[in-house]
Parts: structure tokens; sequence; C-alpha cells
């Protein structure tokens, strides 16, 4: 299975399966209530909600579902929110322009994977055909 | 389960040439594209002019509900009926933006009042430009 790498000292606030457009929902939900009691303001809350919700769309119509880790840690010396998806999917052939505004595999209209990156901290990304895709993306309290 | 509660629909108010849809819950993918067709149904059935869609309480707003507002927009267009998007919350708009939808051809406005006053002002436009 893909990994990126972790810190140990990362505190899991929560591990959830994503299998239908609810679990989309609830997790978004407990991703806004991390944020708030992170107390990230409202717009870094929104930011970071609206991020995963895009990733989750991903992970459920081209990975078949997946699985969403919240965890909450220090990175480069800041607090931060970490959220991981990974699926075990098709995967995505080229990362590059899967990142390009505007670009689409069909469904979407391309905002998805560079929408939710410009909306967060970091963002981190590994795929491989056949096998699946993690993206992992960090906001800063 | 709460299958059931969760596949409700959002309901549709029809006032004088309006129609107000007030969206209270956090909408799934299929819930939006239920919600969409759902209104186009109405502005055929009752010949509405113009649609107010409550978004106050969305806190959030991705890619996939942004396009099926604005996508809602045309498709009412087509049907001669105005949509306009009543108070999207602050966190919201800011963050549509840096998503990268431009959100084309939607009007908004602060508040339901407001709103109306819009698509009153256009549709006595409208009667105006026939005249």
């Amino acid at each position: 299975m893909l990994q990126l790498t972790s810190d140990n000292n990362w505190e899991e606030l929560g591990k959830h399966v994503i299998e239908t457009e609810h679990d989309i929902v609830s997790v978004r939900q407990y991703i806004r209530y991390h944020a708030k009691e992170l107390s990230m303001g409202i717009i870094d809350q929104t930011r970071i909600t609206t991020a995963v919700s895009e990733l989750l769309r991903n992970m459920y119509n081209y990975g078949g579902g997946g699985v969403v880790t919240i965890e909450k840690g220090v990175v480069d010396e800041k607090n931060a929110l970490i959220v991981t998806c990974v699926d075990q999917g098709q995967g995505i052939e080229n990362i590059d322009l899967a990142l390009s505004d505007g670009y689409t595999s069909g469904k979407g209209m391309g905002y998805g994977l560079p929408g939710a990156k410009r909306l967060v901290d970091r963002f981190e990304i590994k795929s491989e055909i056949n096998k699946g895709t993690i993206v992992r993306v960090m906001k800063w309290k | 389960m709460n299958t059931e509660l969760h596949e409700k629909r959002i309901p549709i108010i029809k006032i004088g040439n309006f129609l107000i849809v007030s969206i209270q819950v956090d909408m799934h993918d299929k819930l939006a594209i239920q919600l969409q067709s759902q209104i186009l149904e109405e502005i055929e059935k009752t010949g509405a002019k113009g649609v107010l869609i409550d978004i106050s309480v969305l806190e959030m707003v991705d890619s996939f509900i942004g396009r099926m507002l604005s996508g809602m927009a045309s498709m009412a267009s087509i049907m001669d009926a105005a949509v306009v998007i009543i108070g999207m919350q602050p966190a919201v708009a800011i963050t549509l933006v840096e998503l990268g939808l431009e959100m084309t051809g939607v009007d908004t406005a602060l508040n339901m009042e407001k709103g109306m006053e819009m698509l009153e002002r256009r549709i006595r436009g409208e009667y105006f430009e026939l005249n």
C-alpha cells in the first residue's frame, strides 16, 4: 500500500471510511469540528473543509472510496491539522497534469486537485496506477 | 438507517412570481443534482420568473455545489427565469474564489429582501424593453 512519511508525534483524531456520499458529508463536518477545536479562524476552517471535500469526492468517484485519517501535530514548528486520504483505485497517470488548472479526466471541471492545493498550506500526493492514490493536506493553525 | 431522512427533498416555496429555496442541510452531490432538476421542474410547472436560493446556512460550497449553483442559473435563464443566490457567507465567497470558481452569470444578494428587489427590477426591466 502507498504511504507518505508521518511523524509519531501526531495525534490521531479520527479515522473514517468513505463508502457513500453520506460519508463525505459527515467527514466534512468532522473536519470542520477539528479545525474549530484547533481554534482556526472561520476562513481557514472553511478552506480546509472545502479542500478535503474535493479530495473525498475524487476518492469516491475515481478511487472507489477509501479511508480518511484526521490528525493533529506539529509540522515545521507549526500546529497543524493533517488530513490523509487513501484509496486503492485506478491511480493517477500524470500527477502534474491532474494538478494543473482546468484539467479533467471527464466527470468534473478540473477544479478538484488544484483547487484543494491552493486552499491548504501543504499538499502531498503519491499515486500508482492500479494501486491507488494517497493525498495529504495540512493547514496550519 | 437514516437514509430516509437524507433523501428528503429540499422544499421549494412559491410566492407570487418567485420560487424560494432555502438550503438548510449540508448537501451531498446527489441531493444537489436532485435539487437542480426539482427547481427546473418547478419553474416549468409554475411559470415562475425568478428563483431565490438562500445558502446563508451553508458553511461550505465546494466545486461541485458551486458548479451546481452556476449551472442552475444558466439553465433557469434558458427557461426565462432569473436566479439570485442569497446570503453567501464571507468565508464561502473567499474559498470559492481561491478554489478557482468564478461563478460567472450568477447574481447574488446579501439577503432575501435585496434579492427580491433585484428580481423585481429585472422583471420590470424586461417588460419595459418589450414595450
